[in-house]
Protein backbone atom coordinates (compact mmCIF):
# COMPACT_ATOMS: atom_id res chain seq x y z
CA UNK A 1 0.00 0.00 0.00
CA UNK A 2 1.06 3.74 -0.59
CA UNK A 3 1.59 5.97 2.01
CA UNK A 4 2.55 10.09 2.06
CA UNK A 5 3.59 12.18 5.29
CA UNK A 6 5.47 15.02 5.71
CA UNK A 7 8.99 14.55 7.22
CA UNK A 8 11.20 17.09 8.89
CA UNK A 9 9.24 19.05 6.77
CA UNK A 10 9.96 17.41 3.46
CA UNK A 11 6.86 15.30 1.76
CA UNK A 12 7.34 11.97 1.38
CA UNK A 13 5.66 9.17 0.28
CA UNK A 14 6.37 5.43 -0.02
CA UNK A 15 5.22 1.73 -0.96
CA UNK A 16 4.98 0.02 2.49
CA UNK A 17 3.10 -3.67 3.42
CA UNK A 18 0.65 -3.27 6.68
CA UNK A 19 2.89 -4.62 9.11
CA UNK A 20 5.31 -2.00 8.69
CA UNK A 21 6.32 0.05 11.63
CA UNK A 22 6.84 4.19 11.25
CA UNK A 23 10.50 3.09 12.92
CA UNK A 24 11.27 0.70 9.53
CA UNK A 25 9.64 3.23 7.10
CA UNK A 26 11.77 6.17 8.83
CA UNK A 27 15.08 3.87 8.62
CA UNK A 28 14.85 2.01 5.63
CA UNK A 29 12.16 3.64 3.50
CA UNK A 30 13.96 7.11 3.99
CA UNK A 31 17.34 6.15 5.50
CA UNK A 32 16.82 8.44 8.03
CA UNK A 33 18.83 6.09 10.49
CA UNK A 34 19.30 8.54 13.55
CA UNK A 35 16.26 7.31 14.83
CA UNK A 36 17.33 4.22 16.41
CA UNK A 37 15.80 1.08 17.05
CA UNK A 38 16.89 -0.42 21.09
CA UNK A 39 14.54 -2.90 21.88
CA UNK A 40 11.89 -3.64 19.87
CA UNK A 41 9.45 -4.87 22.10
CA UNK A 42 8.38 -0.99 22.70
CA UNK A 43 10.10 -0.51 25.84
CA UNK A 44 13.42 1.69 25.88
CA UNK A 45 12.45 5.05 23.53
CA UNK A 46 15.49 5.54 21.69
CA UNK A 47 12.78 5.38 18.30
CA UNK A 48 10.78 8.36 20.02
CA UNK A 49 9.94 10.44 17.48
CA UNK A 50 7.24 13.14 16.98
CA UNK A 51 4.11 12.70 15.30
CA UNK A 52 2.08 15.91 14.80
CA UNK A 53 4.10 17.62 17.60
CA UNK A 54 3.26 14.52 19.91
CA UNK A 55 5.95 12.19 21.26
CA UNK A 56 5.52 8.48 20.14
CA UNK A 57 7.28 5.62 19.87
CA UNK A 58 8.16 5.13 15.97
CA UNK A 59 8.37 1.31 16.61
CA UNK A 60 4.89 1.13 18.27
CA UNK A 61 2.90 2.91 15.46
CA UNK A 62 2.31 1.45 11.77
CA UNK A 63 3.64 3.50 9.01
CA UNK A 64 0.01 3.40 7.39
CA UNK A 65 -1.09 4.91 10.92
CA UNK A 66 1.05 7.86 9.79
CA UNK A 67 -0.27 8.71 6.83
CA UNK A 68 -0.92 12.65 6.22
CA UNK A 69 0.68 13.11 9.66
CA UNK A 70 3.58 15.46 10.10
CA UNK A 71 6.69 13.79 11.84
CA UNK A 72 9.73 15.21 13.15
CA UNK A 73 13.04 12.88 13.98
CA UNK A 74 16.51 13.73 15.40
CA UNK A 75 17.54 14.75 11.88
CA UNK A 76 14.77 17.64 11.85
CA UNK A 77 16.02 19.00 15.53
CA UNK A 78 18.88 20.77 14.22
CA UNK A 79 19.04 24.28 12.25
CA UNK A 80 19.62 23.54 8.73
CA UNK A 81 22.90 25.08 8.71
CA UNK A 82 23.70 22.30 11.72
CA UNK A 83 23.10 24.57 14.60
CA UNK A 84 22.38 22.21 16.96
CA UNK A 85 19.22 22.79 18.77
CA UNK A 86 19.04 24.01 23.22
CA UNK A 87 18.45 20.51 24.02
CA UNK A 88 21.43 19.62 21.88
CA UNK A 89 24.02 21.65 22.50
CA UNK A 90 22.99 21.05 26.72
CA UNK A 91 23.11 17.50 25.78
CA UNK A 92 26.77 18.17 24.64
CA UNK A 93 27.84 20.73 27.22
CA UNK A 94 26.54 18.58 30.00
CA UNK A 95 27.72 15.38 29.08
CA UNK A 96 24.18 13.90 28.75
CA UNK A 97 25.38 10.98 26.99
CA UNK A 98 28.19 7.80 26.63
CA UNK A 99 27.52 5.39 23.86
CA UNK A 100 25.24 7.56 22.97
CA UNK A 101 22.56 5.15 21.78
CA UNK A 102 19.60 6.24 23.51
CA UNK A 103 20.14 9.83 22.52
CA UNK A 104 17.98 10.15 19.63
CA UNK A 105 14.88 9.27 22.02
CA UNK A 106 16.03 11.51 25.17
CA UNK A 107 16.31 14.55 22.83
CA UNK A 108 13.14 14.15 21.36
CA UNK A 109 11.63 13.44 24.70
CA UNK A 110 13.52 16.09 26.38
CA UNK A 111 12.28 18.79 23.38
CA UNK A 112 8.54 17.23 23.65
CA UNK A 113 8.38 17.83 27.81
CA UNK A 114 10.29 21.46 27.40
CA UNK A 115 7.52 22.50 24.58
CA UNK A 116 4.79 21.44 26.99
CA UNK A 117 6.58 22.34 29.59
CA UNK A 118 9.02 24.94 29.67
CA UNK A 119 10.38 24.98 33.01
CA UNK A 120 10.22 21.48 34.66
CA UNK A 121 11.29 20.46 37.94
CA UNK A 122 13.87 17.60 38.78
CA UNK A 123 11.24 15.57 39.31
CA UNK A 124 8.89 16.06 35.97
CA UNK A 125 12.11 15.69 34.34
CA UNK A 126 12.46 11.87 35.66
CA UNK A 127 8.48 11.23 35.12
CA UNK A 128 9.00 12.43 31.68
CA UNK A 129 11.68 10.23 31.00
CA UNK A 130 9.87 6.88 32.39
CA UNK A 131 9.92 5.66 28.46
CA UNK A 132 13.43 6.24 28.09
CA UNK A 133 15.85 3.85 28.81
CA UNK A 134 19.98 4.94 28.80
CA UNK A 135 22.07 2.27 30.26
CA UNK A 136 25.08 4.34 30.56
CA UNK A 137 24.95 7.55 32.43
CA UNK A 138 22.91 6.91 35.43
CA UNK A 139 20.36 9.67 34.08
CA UNK A 140 22.15 12.10 36.18
CA UNK A 141 23.48 14.40 33.25
CA UNK A 142 20.96 13.53 30.96
CA UNK A 143 18.67 15.82 33.73
CA UNK A 144 21.38 17.71 34.30
CA UNK A 145 21.14 18.86 30.09
CA UNK A 146 17.55 18.99 30.53
CA UNK A 147 17.73 21.34 33.25
CA UNK A 148 20.21 23.41 31.60
CA UNK A 149 18.71 23.56 28.15
CA UNK A 150 15.04 25.44 30.34
CA UNK A 151 17.88 28.31 31.66
CA UNK A 152 17.22 26.58 34.99
CA UNK A 153 20.25 27.11 37.71
CA UNK A 154 21.13 23.36 38.26
CA UNK A 155 21.16 22.50 41.98
CA UNK A 156 23.27 19.22 42.97
CA UNK A 157 21.15 16.23 42.48
CA UNK A 158 19.82 14.77 45.22
CA UNK A 159 20.65 11.54 44.30
CA UNK A 160 24.78 12.25 43.66
CA UNK B 1 5.31 -9.73 12.51
CA UNK B 2 3.06 -11.58 10.42
CA UNK B 3 1.72 -10.41 7.61
CA UNK B 4 -1.60 -8.79 7.35
CA UNK B 5 -3.50 -5.61 5.89
CA UNK B 6 -4.86 -2.21 7.46
CA UNK B 7 -7.65 -0.16 7.00
CA UNK B 8 -8.18 3.36 8.33
CA UNK B 9 -11.92 4.13 8.10
CA UNK B 10 -12.83 7.61 9.07
CA UNK B 11 -16.59 6.59 9.91
CA UNK B 12 -17.62 4.45 12.62
CA UNK B 13 -20.32 2.56 10.08
CA UNK B 14 -17.27 2.07 7.70
CA UNK B 15 -15.06 0.90 10.50
CA UNK B 16 -18.13 -1.34 11.87
CA UNK B 17 -18.35 -2.78 8.29
CA UNK B 18 -14.59 -3.50 8.01
CA UNK B 19 -14.54 -5.29 11.55
CA UNK B 20 -17.93 -7.47 10.76
CA UNK B 21 -15.62 -8.49 7.36
CA UNK B 22 -12.71 -10.44 9.37
CA UNK B 23 -10.96 -7.08 10.72
CA UNK B 24 -9.56 -6.89 14.53
CA UNK B 25 -9.95 -3.19 15.82
CA UNK B 26 -6.65 -1.86 16.13
CA UNK B 27 -6.70 1.36 18.70
CA UNK B 28 -3.54 2.76 20.08
CA UNK B 29 -1.69 0.03 19.60
CA UNK B 30 0.09 0.20 22.62
CA UNK B 31 -0.21 -3.44 23.25
CA UNK B 32 -1.51 -4.73 20.27
CA UNK B 33 1.63 -3.64 18.56
CA UNK B 34 3.74 -5.43 20.98
CA UNK B 35 1.91 -8.38 20.77
CA UNK B 36 2.09 -8.68 17.45
CA UNK B 37 5.60 -7.81 17.30
CA UNK B 38 5.78 -10.91 19.65
CA UNK B 39 3.51 -12.79 16.86
CA UNK B 40 1.46 -13.70 19.77
CA UNK B 41 -1.67 -12.75 17.62
CA UNK B 42 -1.92 -13.13 13.47
CA UNK B 43 -4.98 -11.11 12.60
CA UNK B 44 -5.45 -11.35 8.25
CA UNK B 45 -6.72 -7.55 8.72
CA UNK B 46 -6.33 -4.60 11.10
CA UNK B 47 -8.95 -1.83 11.15
CA UNK B 48 -7.62 1.70 12.93
CA UNK B 49 -9.83 3.50 14.47
CA UNK B 50 -7.53 6.30 15.24
CA UNK B 51 -9.50 8.55 12.26
CA UNK B 52 -12.86 8.67 13.28
CA UNK B 53 -14.01 11.91 14.72
CA UNK B 54 -17.15 10.25 16.20
CA UNK B 55 -15.26 7.86 18.65
CA UNK B 56 -12.69 11.22 19.88
CA UNK B 57 -13.41 13.89 22.40
CA UNK B 58 -14.56 14.40 26.22
CA UNK B 59 -17.94 16.16 27.41
CA UNK B 60 -20.22 16.31 30.34
CA UNK B 61 -23.91 14.85 29.59
CA UNK B 62 -27.06 16.31 31.33
CA UNK B 63 -26.68 14.03 34.50
CA UNK B 64 -22.97 15.49 34.75
CA UNK B 65 -21.47 12.81 34.10
CA UNK B 66 -18.12 12.76 32.42
CA UNK B 67 -18.14 11.15 28.81
CA UNK B 68 -15.18 10.10 27.17
CA UNK B 69 -15.08 8.72 23.40
CA UNK B 70 -13.59 5.07 23.06
CA UNK B 71 -10.42 6.50 21.08
CA UNK B 72 -9.61 9.50 22.93
CA UNK B 73 -6.29 9.10 23.99
CA UNK B 74 -4.63 9.04 27.69
CA UNK B 75 -2.82 12.16 27.16
CA UNK B 76 -5.90 13.73 26.55
CA UNK B 77 -7.86 12.49 29.43
CA UNK B 78 -5.01 13.85 31.17
CA UNK B 79 -5.47 17.66 30.14
CA UNK B 80 -8.94 17.30 30.13
CA UNK B 81 -11.11 15.67 32.06
CA UNK B 82 -10.15 18.56 34.50
CA UNK B 83 -14.22 17.63 35.79
CA UNK B 84 -12.93 14.68 37.54
CA UNK B 85 -9.50 15.36 38.64
CA UNK B 86 -9.20 12.02 40.14
CA UNK B 87 -9.41 10.38 35.92
CA UNK B 88 -6.99 12.47 34.83
CA UNK B 89 -4.69 12.48 37.21
CA UNK B 90 -5.10 8.37 36.42
CA UNK B 91 -4.63 9.27 33.02
CA UNK B 92 -1.89 11.50 33.16
CA UNK B 93 0.12 8.39 34.87
CA UNK B 94 -0.33 5.78 33.04
CA UNK B 95 2.51 3.76 31.40
CA UNK B 96 5.22 6.78 29.88
CA UNK B 97 4.61 9.85 27.54
CA UNK B 98 4.66 8.40 24.39
CA UNK B 99 2.13 5.32 25.20
CA UNK B 100 -0.31 8.59 26.49
CA UNK B 101 0.36 10.06 23.28
CA UNK B 102 -0.99 6.59 21.08
CA UNK B 103 -2.93 4.91 23.74
CA UNK B 104 -7.06 5.19 24.44
CA UNK B 105 -9.07 4.39 26.91
CA UNK B 106 -11.51 1.91 25.03
CA UNK B 107 -8.64 0.07 23.85
CA UNK B 108 -7.36 -0.38 27.74
CA UNK B 109 -10.66 -1.34 28.71
CA UNK B 110 -10.99 -3.82 25.75
CA UNK B 111 -7.64 -5.51 26.46
CA UNK B 112 -8.23 -5.57 30.54
CA UNK B 113 -4.99 -6.60 31.40
CA UNK B 114 -5.36 -7.30 35.29
CA UNK B 115 -2.47 -4.69 35.70
CA UNK B 116 -3.96 -1.84 33.71
CA UNK B 117 -5.20 1.66 35.33
CA UNK B 118 -8.28 2.35 34.04
CA UNK B 119 -10.41 -0.99 34.66
CA UNK B 120 -9.37 0.51 38.64
CA UNK B 121 -11.04 4.41 37.44
CA UNK B 122 -13.92 2.50 35.73
CA UNK B 123 -14.65 0.00 38.36
CA UNK B 124 -14.54 2.76 41.24
CA UNK B 125 -16.47 5.20 39.69
CA UNK B 126 -19.39 2.81 38.74
CA UNK B 127 -19.47 3.98 35.05
CA UNK B 128 -21.16 2.64 32.09
CA UNK B 129 -19.31 1.20 28.89
CA UNK B 130 -21.65 2.03 25.78
CA UNK B 131 -20.51 -0.06 22.96
CA UNK B 132 -21.77 0.18 19.24
CA UNK B 133 -24.20 -2.32 20.44
CA UNK B 134 -25.13 -1.66 23.84
CA UNK B 135 -24.42 -0.02 27.19
CA UNK B 136 -22.76 -2.49 30.08
CA UNK B 137 -22.30 -1.32 33.43
CA UNK B 138 -18.94 -1.49 35.19
CA UNK B 139 -20.14 -4.22 37.49
CA UNK B 140 -20.91 -6.67 34.92
CA UNK B 141 -17.92 -5.91 32.61
CA UNK B 142 -15.07 -6.94 33.90
CA UNK B 143 -14.73 -10.88 33.75
CA UNK B 144 -11.55 -11.54 34.41
CA UNK B 145 -7.44 -11.48 33.46
CA UNK B 146 -8.11 -9.98 29.86
CA UNK B 147 -11.91 -11.29 30.05
CA UNK B 148 -14.64 -8.36 29.68
CA UNK B 149 -18.86 -8.56 28.23
CA UNK B 150 -17.71 -7.55 24.89
CA UNK B 151 -18.58 -9.52 22.11
CA UNK B 152 -16.65 -10.71 19.12
CA UNK B 153 -16.33 -7.14 17.29
CA UNK B 154 -18.16 -5.26 19.42
CA UNK B 155 -16.64 -1.90 19.48
CA UNK B 156 -16.39 0.57 22.98
CA UNK B 157 -17.51 3.65 21.92
CA UNK B 158 -17.92 5.72 24.75
CA UNK B 159 -17.28 5.86 28.81
CA UNK B 160 -19.24 7.07 31.22
CA UNK B 161 -17.90 8.44 34.64
CA UNK B 162 -20.69 9.31 37.84
CA UNK B 163 -18.39 12.36 39.23
CA UNK B 164 -17.49 11.54 42.92
CA UNK B 165 -17.81 13.93 45.85
CA UNK B 166 -13.99 13.08 46.31
CA UNK B 167 -11.90 10.21 44.77
CA UNK B 168 -8.41 9.04 44.33
CA UNK B 169 -5.69 7.06 42.36
CA UNK B 170 -3.08 5.53 44.36
CA UNK B 171 -0.59 3.62 42.13
CA UNK B 172 2.89 1.72 43.75
CA UNK B 173 4.45 1.18 40.09
CA UNK B 174 6.39 -1.82 38.82
CA UNK B 175 9.36 0.75 37.95
CA UNK B 176 10.36 -1.97 34.51
CA UNK B 177 7.14 -2.36 33.30
CA UNK B 178 5.42 1.32 34.49
CA UNK B 179 2.19 -0.29 35.26
CA UNK B 180 1.08 -0.86 38.90
CA UNK B 181 2.18 -3.67 40.97
CA UNK B 182 -1.41 -2.93 43.26
CA UNK B 183 -3.11 0.51 42.53
CA UNK B 184 -6.04 1.33 44.52
CA UNK B 185 -8.86 3.52 43.30
CA UNK B 186 -10.96 5.22 45.68
CA UNK B 187 -14.40 7.13 45.02
CA UNK B 188 -17.02 8.33 47.52
CA UNK B 189 -20.34 9.20 46.57
CA UNK B 190 -23.40 10.29 48.25
CA UNK B 191 -24.66 6.68 48.70
CA UNK B 192 -21.70 5.20 49.45
CA UNK B 193 -17.89 4.72 49.01
CA UNK B 194 -16.57 2.30 46.08
CA UNK B 195 -13.07 0.92 45.98
CA UNK B 196 -11.45 -0.87 43.13
CA UNK B 197 -8.17 -2.66 43.26
CA UNK B 198 -5.90 -3.41 39.85
CA UNK B 199 -2.40 -5.69 39.55
CA UNK B 200 -3.03 -7.49 42.36
CA UNK B 201 -5.03 -10.12 41.63
CA UNK B 202 -4.86 -12.71 38.96
CA UNK B 203 -8.75 -12.24 38.16
CA UNK B 204 -8.09 -9.03 37.30
CA UNK B 205 -9.84 -5.72 38.82
CA UNK B 206 -11.93 -6.13 41.34
CA UNK B 207 -14.22 -4.29 44.42
CA UNK B 208 -13.02 -4.23 48.13
CA UNK B 209 -16.39 -4.52 49.51
CA UNK B 210 -15.53 -4.72 53.12
CA UNK B 211 -13.53 -1.58 52.92
CA UNK B 212 -16.15 -0.22 50.88
CA UNK B 213 -18.29 -0.69 53.99
CA UNK B 214 -15.86 0.24 56.34
CA UNK B 215 -15.51 3.94 54.74
CA UNK B 216 -19.23 4.46 53.80
CA UNK B 217 -19.51 4.53 57.58
CA UNK B 218 -16.54 6.35 57.95
CA UNK B 219 -14.48 7.77 55.63
CA UNK B 220 -10.81 7.75 56.74
CA UNK B 221 -7.91 5.59 56.66
CA UNK B 222 -8.29 4.34 60.08
CA UNK B 223 -11.24 2.30 59.18
CA UNK B 224 -9.53 0.43 57.48
CA UNK B 225 -7.86 -0.99 60.02
CA UNK B 226 -7.86 -4.34 60.74
CA UNK B 227 -10.06 -5.22 57.71
CA UNK B 228 -8.03 -8.01 56.27
CA UNK B 229 -7.52 -8.47 52.32
CA UNK B 230 -7.78 -12.66 51.37
CA UNK B 231 -4.33 -12.83 50.02
CA UNK B 232 -5.34 -16.73 48.24
CA UNK B 233 -6.30 -15.03 44.69
CA UNK B 234 -3.49 -12.58 44.87
CA UNK B 235 -0.43 -12.55 41.93
CA UNK B 236 2.56 -13.44 42.96
CA UNK B 237 5.65 -13.01 41.13
CA UNK B 238 9.48 -12.28 41.45
CA UNK B 239 7.99 -8.47 41.92
CA UNK B 240 5.83 -9.50 44.72
CA UNK B 241 3.85 -12.37 46.40
CA UNK B 242 0.50 -12.63 47.47
CA UNK B 243 1.33 -11.26 50.85
CA UNK B 244 2.89 -8.69 49.76
CA UNK B 245 0.60 -7.49 47.37
CA UNK B 246 -2.52 -8.03 49.70
CA UNK B 247 -0.56 -5.97 51.95
CA UNK B 248 -0.32 -3.52 49.83
CA UNK B 249 -3.93 -3.52 48.97
CA UNK B 250 -4.88 -2.17 52.34
CA UNK B 251 -1.64 0.33 52.29
CA UNK B 252 -2.50 2.18 48.66
CA UNK B 253 -6.27 2.17 50.03
CA UNK B 254 -5.36 3.81 53.26
CA UNK B 255 -3.07 6.73 51.29
CA UNK B 256 -5.99 7.26 48.38
CA UNK B 257 -8.12 8.05 50.93
CA UNK B 258 -6.04 10.47 52.74
CA UNK B 259 -5.37 12.35 49.49
CA UNK B 260 -9.01 12.16 47.87
CA UNK B 261 -10.31 15.14 46.89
Amino acid sequence: MKVSMEVNGRAVSGDIEGRTLLVDFLREGLHLTGTHVGCDTSQCGACTVHVDGAQVKACTIFAAEAEGAKITTIEGVAAPDGTLSTVQQAFQDYHGLQCGFCTPGMVMAATSLLKDNPKPTEAEIRHHLDGNICRCTGYHNIIKAIMAASGQEMPALAAE
Amino acid sequence: MYAFEIERPTTLDAAKAAIADGGQALSGGQTLIPTLKARLADPEKLVSLHNIPELKGISTDGDGRICIKGATVHRAVADGASGYPALASLAARIGDPAVRTRGTIGGSLANNDPSACYPAGVLASGAVIVTDRREIAADDYFLGMFDTALDEGEIIIEVKFPVPQVACYEKFIQPASRFPLVAVFVAKFADGVRVAITGASGEGVFRWTAAEEALSANFTPEALDGIAMDSSPMIADLHGDKAYRAHLCSVMAKRAVKNAK
